[in-house]
């Protein structure tokens, strides 16, 4: 067991599966002198692949080494950069196994830095993993410790699909405990984080954290929270979420990305879907608004859900909907706070 | 207006002299004489089944460029890969792929080279190398490029050989493409089927360049100019292009100047294509029709003689109807098969 960052799990993840399968190798810009550096001697320029800014072809070439046998890492770098490439990931990575009848096996990880809240504007920062999400194909996972980086990019490896790992950058010098052995998490698999009873969280990356502040604070108020990281978003553990909810029977979903059609958006559909017999309150999105990330540190702040935010949503949620609150619709609806559940002001202070 | 390719282009090609593989056995012309055959035959067909609606989707036939098609392909070996584009039937069949499974998947059926996943523009038999054909110009490109550092990093000698038209030549892929395998000296062979026309634009409109072949020197790599109505020209360029791959020597433009009849693509109902291109033209490369060409120079070199190719040419026809009567009496697809191989 070692205490190391994020980054390093991740690494470490890459160097173990390096030194176990000759077929690993690494493919992204300036990755020899620097990400990678410390490896050079033991992997060689062959495995360690510095490659020009060439999007296209360096992703194409991925995917063309993976339908040969191979099993390449790329660090993409900027989450951004991937729209660069989308034709090869979208049509051909993603489509080639379907497309042609199971012939097809792209073996592939993409590693990105999901990069936000850094005054870098909008070229710089996203969080597309409900983007991609809607591209049947492709594997999403979404890791918020050093263990899960690990654990997940291991199996993500392994797969035998084309997985896109979106490492949250606020996430990437955090540390935590992580086992110098080998082992995987399953993809597909939620974690509970923390148990409650009168709500659930269902979240991911960096929010994780965010929520299991805001729990604590909520069990000040006496509010029992469950949190909940789905870890992967494709596949996304179902199960789990609708356990969780037909336990609690209130639902808010935390996304730091955009609210249109996004993760918290398939989360709440499928609860609404499946377990409306169970919801006692409206499903609650909390996200961030849908405009591009400004460059402004006094407007970007505005937008990322943090401990209090999630909080105070939860808690106006609750004092409606809780246990002691009246639960009849002509009160919610005649309160003026409609806007709570849907519309952007409800992420803001 | 797209002119026949003037005689000397054929000798820009890059040779090997003295390489065995470079001079064709009559066993090999045999072969590639049926494969252009087999080709055209495939395609006539396929054109009369959507014009009689039993076909769904389009396709995007290539008859009048099978020389191109088979003489890049006979240059390849067995193990070598190869990724294609939309104009997509001859290349696999080119690479030895049977017509059954072929035409079944123009059905759509349950026993096409797909499963019925892929149809006409996305064919694929990765058992006989073939990593795909592509509906996005240019998009396989890349991958090509991915299959010969695959070659490479595996430590064996096969290339891939990545067909194109004159149309990807003027999109991002291409230059990316060729770009990271000349860096890295990967064995792919960039063979430009250069037919005049990206849909219906000509050439002279859409490119800077004369001979998409020019651009070889951008990216410090040999280009060569062939005469795409002449399978043995083919061969023999793409031939060199392929043995300096396999031997270390990096990667290849070759451009092999060639020709559709038909239209950008073919679907049921009547054809109303624009007018884009004269009689004139079409008749002038009619005139050097790669199979009749072909033909004639077995025939004239004492190689094959006339008994033979009547015999290849009935054997053939049969072959495609065989495939027609097996890709009918196929099943349809399983619905269960909606939901597979999304995943591995």
């Amino acid at each position: 067991m070692s205490y190391i960052t994020y980054q390093q799990a991740a690494k470490q993840a890459i160097i173990e599966e390096m030194r176990s399968d000759h077929r690993v190798f690494v493919m992204g810009e300036d990755i020899q002198v620097y990400a990678y550096a410390d490896v050079m001697e033991e992997f060689g320029p062959e495995r360690i692949r510095n490659t020009p800014i060439s999007e296209i072809g360096f992703f194409g070439a991925g995917i063309g080494a993976a339908l040969t046998g191979m099993r390449p890492i790329i660090e993409g770098g900027f989450s951004t950069f991937l729209y660069s490439a989308m034709d090869q990931v979208v049509n051909q990575a993603a489509k080639s196994r379907y497309m042609f009848g199971g012939q097809a096996s792209v073996q592939l990880v993409i590693r990105l830095n999901v990069s936000y809240a850094t005054s870098s504007a909008a070229h710089h920062s996203d969080r597309p993993w409900g983007l991609f999400a809607q591209v049947p194909g492709l594997k999403i996972i979404v890791p918020s410790t050093p263990y899960d980086a690990k654990g997940l990019l291991k199996s993500a490896m392994r797969d035998g699909n084309p997985v896109l790992c979106f490492d949250d950058s606020t996430l990437l010098s955090s540390s935590g405990e992580v086992p110098d052995r080998d082992y995987t998490i399953p993809l597909g698999a939620a974690e509970i984080k923390r148990a409650g009873t009168d709500l659930t969280i269902v979240t991911l990356a960096a929010t994780v954290g965010h929520s299991l502040t805001a729990a604590q604070m909520l069990a000040g108020d006496g509010i029992s929270v469950e949190v909940l990281d789905v870890r992967t978003v494709v596949p996304l553990d179902r199960r789990t979420i609708l356990d969780s909810v037909t336990r609690t029977g209130r639902l808010v979903v935390v996304d730091v990305a955009p609210r249109m059609c996004g993760f918290a958006s398939e989360v709440a559909a499928t609860v609404a879907e499946e377990a409306f017999q169970h919801l006692k309150a409206p499903i609650l999105r909390i996200t961030a608004p849908d405009v591009p990330v400004p460059f402004s540190p006094d407007l970007e702040r505005l937008m990322y859900p943090t401990p209090e935010r999630i909080h105070a949503a939860v808690r106006k949620l609750y004092m409606k909907w809780g246990r002691s609150a009246r639960r009849d619709l002509d009160l919610y609806h005649d309160s003026g706070e409609r806007q709570l559940p849907d519309g952007n002001a409800s992420s803001l202070p | 207006m797209h002119a026949p390719p003037r005689r000397e282009f054929a000798d820009m090609a890059t040779r090997v002299t003295g390489a065995e593989e470079m001079i064709p056995s009559r066993a090999k012309l045999c072969e590639m004489f049926r494969r252009m055959l087999r080709v055209r035959a495939f395609e006539e067909s396929a054109s009369k089944l959507i014009a009689e609606a039993k076909l769904p989707g389009v396709l995007h036939n290539c008859i009048g460029q099978e020389a191109t098609v088979v003489g890049a392909c006979m240059a390849l070996r067995d193990d070598d890969y190869m990724t294609g584009n939309h104009r997509s039937h001859g290349h696999p069949i080119a690479k030895g792929v049977s017509l059954a499974p072929l035409m079944a998947e123009l059905f759509g059926k349950s026993t096409g080279v797909c499963r019925g996943k892929g149809g006409s523009m996305h064919l694929a038999a990765f058992a006989a190398g073939s990593l795909g054909e592509s509906g996005i110009v240019g998009s396989l490109m890349p991958v090509a490029v991915g299959a010969g550092l695959s070659a490479r990093l595996r430590d064996t000698d096969q290339v891939c050989l990545c067909f194109f038209g004159d149309g990807a030549a003027n999109c991002g892929p291409f230059h990316e493409s060729l770009n990271l395998a000349a860096i890295w000296k990967l064995p792919v062979v960039f063979l430009c089927e250069n037919n005049g026309y990206a849909l219906y634009t000509p050439q002279a409109q859409s490119t800077s360049v004369a001979h998409i072949a020019q651009r070889a020197s951008a990216y410090g790599i040999p280009g060569a100019i062939l005469d795409g109505q002449d399978v043995l020209a083919v061969y023999s360029g793409v031939m060199a292009a392929v043995l300096r791959a396999r031997e270390g020597g990096g990667p290849s433009l070759v451009e092999s100047k060639t020709y559709r009849y038909c239209e950008h693509y073919e679907a049921g109902g009547p054809a109303n294509p624009p007018i884009y291109r004269s009689e004139h033209e079409i008749a002038a490369w009619r005139a050097r029709d790669p199979i009749r060409l072909f033909a004639a120079h077995l025939q004239s070199s004492a190689a094959i003689g006339e008994r033979e190719i009547e015999a290849i040419t009935s054997e053939v026809l049969a072959e495609v109807d065989e495939a027609v009567a097996f890709a009918e009496q196929s099943a349809a697809p399983n619905p269960s098969a909606l939901f597979e191989d999304v995943f591995t």
